[in-house]
C-alpha cells in the first residue's frame, strides 16, 4: 500500500472505530426525526394557548349584532354603549386583551381602524382580526350591490392544481411541495456536511501540529500527502455516514409496516383530521416518484465531494497556521464560513425562484455552487449551467488544493506566532 | 567513507539567516555531535538533512549521491526535540503506522516492533493509548519508532531529556549498539557531558555558522590552555618563578598555567630542585562545556560590539 493510502486508512479507521461515530450516526437521524415529529405533534394537537378575547364596539353595525365565530385563537365579543375613550380605561379590567372601536362610516370609504391592546399583539391575531373585518365589510358591500353573500360563496372556486411532469420515460404526477422539500433538504445537508467535516479536518490538522507529530510525519511523507490523506480519509467517513443513513432509511421503510401494520393506518387516520391526509400521502409518494432520484443522488454525491474537497483544503490550511488557541482558530475560520453561509442564503432563495439571476450566479460560483445547485436540483437546470458549474467547481478545487497545500507545508512546521494573511499569501505564491 | 556530506548549505528565512553557508561531513558508523546554543540553526540544519526543508542553496550528498528527501526517507530515522505522537492511538498501532510509512511491510513491522518492545520492557503496552503514558515512557516509544525501520542514519534531537537515569542508560547503550552495527548517529544536544561521553566527532554552530569542527580530542587539544595540575605533599609558601603562574590553590593540589615556551618537564625540575614532593602531575584539558561557553560568549560580545558601532 502506498503512503497516502496508509494515511487515508488511518484517518478513516481511527474515526469510524470510535464509539462516538456510531452514536452520532444513529443519534442524529433520530434527533432530526424526533424534532420534526414534535413539531407535527404540536401543530396537530392545535394551539393550547389561551384565546385572545377581543371586544368590538360596533357603532357602524358592521356585524349587525351577530359576532363572527371565534377562530382557533381569537374570541370576539360585542360591547355596547361605550366610546373609544371610556372603554380604553376599562377593557383590561374586564378581561379583554384588546378592543376595536368601529365608528359609523360610509361603506365605500372605510376609515382607519385601530386595535387597542395592553401589549404588542401577535401577527397571527392581527391577521385574524383583519380577515374578520375584511369579510364583514365585503359582505356589506355585496349586499349594497344586491349580491347574496351565500350565493357568492357557492360560486367561489378552490381548485387543486396538479402537476404532470413529462419526460422521455413518460408522464408522472409531480408535486411542487415535495420537489421544494427535497431541494431544500439536499442543500441543507450539503451545507451541514461541509461545515461538520471541514471543521473536523481543521481540528485534525491542528492536532497534528500542536502534538508535534507533523514533524515526524513530514520526515516520512510529503506534506501534501499528509494533507490529502487526511482530507480524503475524513471525506470517506462522511460518505460512510451517508451510506448508513440511506440504508437505515430504506430499512425503516421496509420494516415499519412489518412491525405494526396498523401503525401506518393509525398515522393516516390520525393525521386525517379533515380526511384529506390519505390523499396527501399519495400526493407525497407521487411527488417522490416523479423526481429524478438517480440524478439527484449522483449530483448530490458530486457536489458533496466537490464542495467538501474545496472547503476541506481551506480548513486544512487554516488548521495548519493556528495553534491550540480556539479563539484564534475561530477568527481565522470566519472568512471561510462567509461563502458557505452566503451559499446557504442564496439556496433558500433559489428553491423559491430557481431561475433568478442570483440563483444562477450562486449555482455557478464554485464556492457556493455545491449548496445552491442542490437547491435547484429538482427544477430544470439548463445543460450549459450544469457543465459550467461542474467545470468551475473542479477547477476551483484543483486550484485551492494547490494553493492551500503550499500554505499547509509551511504552516504545519511553524510554531509560536500566528502568521498574518499577508504572510500566508506570500507562502502560497513563493 | 562519509555517509553524509553537506556542502555550502544555506537557508534564509525572512527574519534571519538560519543556516549560513555550513559544510561538514559525517563519517559512516560514528556518533556525531551537532552542538549549538538555542536558535543557532540546528533544527533548520536537521530539517534539511531529513528532507523536511529544501536548502536555498548548497547540496547534501547522502551515501555519495544527491540526497532526495522522499526516496531516502526510509534510510533515515528522526526523533525531533519536540516529541510528537497521536495521543488517541494505541501504542502498537502507532508504531505500526509510523513503521509502515517508512516502507516496512505490515508483517516485518510487527516483528520489529515486538522485538524492540521486548528489549525495552514495553510488551504489555501494546493496547495502551499514548495519552496514558508518562513523559519518559512516551520518550522510549518515540525512540523505538525512530529506529524501527533500521535506518542507516539516525538523527536524535535531545534524546535524553525527561528520562530517568535507568532509561537514559538503556537508550545510551542502544545508541552505542546501533553505532557498532553500522548505523550513523547524529546527536544534537546542549548537554556537554553527554557529548563527551558519547560522541566521536562534533561540530558547533552558532548564528547559522559553523564555528568548530573536529574530533573531541582534537578540539580539546586545540583549546587547551597549558594548564597542569600538580599534586604536592605540602603546599609551598611562595612559588616565585617566571615559568608558570598559579591559577588555583586546592588542598594538596595546585593548578598551574605554563608560560609560553615552558615544557612540562621544566615544571617538574623546578619542583624537584626546590625539594617539593610531587605526588601527581597531569595536563588539564578544557571540558567541552568550557569550550562551548567560551566560543558562544565570544560571538555574543562581538555581535553586541558591532551593533554599537
Amino acid at each position: 500500500m502506498n503512503k497516502i493510502g496508509l494515511i487515508v486508512s488511518r484517518e478513516y479507521f481511527s474515526r469510524v472505530k470510535k464509539r462516538s461515530f456510531l452514536i452520532t450516526t444513529l443519534l442524529v437521524p433520530i434527533i432530526i426525526i424526533g424534532f420534526y415529529a414534535a413539531i407535527v405533534a404540536i401543530t396537530l394537537s392545535g394551539s393550547s394557548s389561551e384565546k385572545e378575547k377581543i371586544a368590538i364596539i360596533d357603532n357602524a353595525h358592521l356585524f349587525d349584532g351577530k359576532m363572527p365565530e371565534s377562530s382557533s385563537d381569537i374570541h370576539f365579543q360585542e360591547v355596547k354603549n361605550e366610546t373609544e375613550q371610556s372603554f380604553t380605561e376599562k377593557y383590561k379590567g374586564q378581561g379583554y386583551s384588546g378592543f376595536i372601536f368601529i365608528p359609523p362610516f360610509n361603506i365605500d370609504s372605510v376609515p382607519h381602524l385601530s386595535l387597542h391592546s395592553g401589549a404588542s399583539i401577535s401577527i397571527s391575531t392581527m391577521m385574524g382580526v383583519e380577515n374578520t373585518l375584511n369579510k364583514a365589510i365585503e359582505n356589506k358591500r355585496m349586499k349594497a350591490l344586491g349580491i347574496d353573500p351565500e350565493k357568492f360563496a357557492s360560486i367561489s372556486s378552490d381548485i387543486d392544481l396538479g402537476n404532470i411532469i413529462d419526460t422521455k420515460e413518460g408522464s408522472k404526477k409531480g408535486n411542487a411541495g415535495v420537489a421544494y422539500g427535497v431541494s431544500f433538504a439536499c442543500g441543507i445537508l450539503i451545507y451541514m456536511m461541509m461545515i461538520i467535516y471541514g471543521t473536523q479536518v481543521m481540528r485534525g490538522v491542528t492536532e497534528e501540529k500542536t502534538s508535534r507529530i507533523a514533524e515526524v510525519m513530514v520526515s516520512s511523507v510529503k506534506p501534501f500527502e499528509l494533507m490529502m490523506g487526511k482530507i480524503l480519509g475524513i471525506g470517506a467517513v462522511g460518505l460512510t455516514q451517508f451510506a448508513i443513513w440511506i440504508i437505515l432509511l430504506f430499512g425503516l421503510q421496509l420494516l415499519l409496516p412489518l412491525f405494526s401494520p396498523d401503525l401506518m393506518h393509525q398515522i393516516q387516520t390520525a393525521s386525517a383530521g379533515s380526511g384529506d391526509a390519505s390523499s396527501m400521502a399519495t400526493k407525497v409518494t407521487q411527488g417522490f416518484s416523479s423526481l429524478p432520484l438517480a440524478k439527484i443522488a449522483i449530483s448530490f454525491l458530486f457536489y458533496f465531494l466537490g464542495g467538501y474537497l474545496t472547503y476541506a483544503s481551506l480548513f486544512a490550511a487554516i488548521g495548519s497556521v493556528v495553534s491550540d488557541d480556539q479563539q484564534e482558530a475561530q477568527q481565522m475560520v470566519f472568512p471561510i464560513m462567509m461563502p458557505i453561509i452566503l451559499g446557504f442564503v442564496i439556496m433558500t432563495k433559489a428553491v423559491n425562484d430557481p431561475n433568478s439571476s442570483l440563483a444562477v450566479f450562486g449555482s455557478l460560483f464554485p464556492l457556493t455552487s455545491p449548496i445552491v445547485m442542490m437547491g435547484r436540483i429538482t427544477y430544470d437546470v439548463p445543460l450549459w449551467q450544469w457543465i459550467t458549474s461542474i467545470g468551475l467547481l473542479i477547477l476551483c478545487f484543483i486550484f485551492l488544493v494547490w494553493l492551500t497545500g503550499r500554505i499547509y507545508r509551511t504552516g504545519i512546521l511553524m510554531y509560536g506566532k500566528k502568521p498574518s494573511w499577508k504572510e500566508m499569501i506570500k507562502w502560497a505564491f513563493r | 567513507m562519509n555517509i553524509l556530506e553537506l556542502r555550502n548549505l544555506k537557508k534564509y528565512f525572512a527574519t534571519q539567516k538560519a543556516v549560513d553557508d555550513i559544510s561538514f561531513n559525517v563519517e559512516q558508523g560514528g556518533i556525531f555531535g551537532l552542538l549549538g546554543p538555542n536558535g543557532a540553526g540546528k533544527t533548520t540544519l536537521i530539517r534539511m538533512i531529513t528532507g523536511i526543508f529544501y536548502p536555498d542553496s548548497g547540496e547534501i550528498l547522502f551515501n555519495g549521491k544527491k540526497f532526495n528527501g522522499l526516496n531516502d526517507s526510509h534510510f533515515i530515522g528522526y526523533m525531533p526535540e519536540e516529541r510528537g505522537l497521536y495521543k488517541k492511538m494505541t501504542i502498537g498501532e502507532q508504531a505500526l503506522y509510523l513503521a509502515r510509512l517508512k516502507g516496512l511491510s505490515k508483517a516485518d513491522a510487527t516483528t520489529q516492533i515486538k522485538k524492540w518492545f521486548v528489549k525495552f520492557g514495553m510488551e504489555t503496552w501494546w493496547n495502551k493509548k499514548v495519552e496514558d503514558l508518562s513523559k519518559g515512557m512516551s520518550q522510549k516509544l518515540q525512540f523505538v519508532t525512530t529506529i524501527l525501520h533500521n535506518p542507516s542514519l539516525i538523527i536524535l534531537d535531545e534524546p535524553f531529556s525527561g528520562l530517568d537515569p535507568v532509561n537514559a542508560n538503556l537508550i545510551k547503550d542502544e545508541i552505542f549498539n546501533l553505532a557498532k552495527n553500522g548505523s550513523t548517529i547524529i546527536f544534537s544536544t546542549h548537554r556537554m557531558e553527554q557529548v563527551e561521553e558519547i560522541c566521536n566527532h562534533i561540530i558547533l554552530v552558532n548564528k547559522g555558522k559553523k564555528i568548530l569542527d573536529g574530533t573531541i580530542s582534537n578540539v580539546k587539544q586545540e583549546f587547551k590552555e597549558n594548564i597542569y595540575s600538580i599534586g604536592v605533599q605540602a603546599l609551598p609558601e611562595h612559588l616565585m618563578t617566571h615559568i608558570f603562574e598559579v591559577v588555583k590553590h586546592n588542598p594538596n593540589q595546585i593548578l598551574l598555567k605554563l608560560a609560553a615556551g615552558t615544557q612540562p618537564n621544566d615544571v617538574l625540575s623546578y619542583f624537584i630542585n626546590h625539594h617539593l614532593q610531587v605526588n601527581s602531575f597531569n595536563e588539564v584539558l578544557p571540558s567541552l562545556n568550557d569550550i562551548f561557553i567560551r566560543l558562544v560568549e565570544n560571538t555574543e560580545t562581538a555581535r553586541v560590539f558591532q551593533n554599537q558601532n
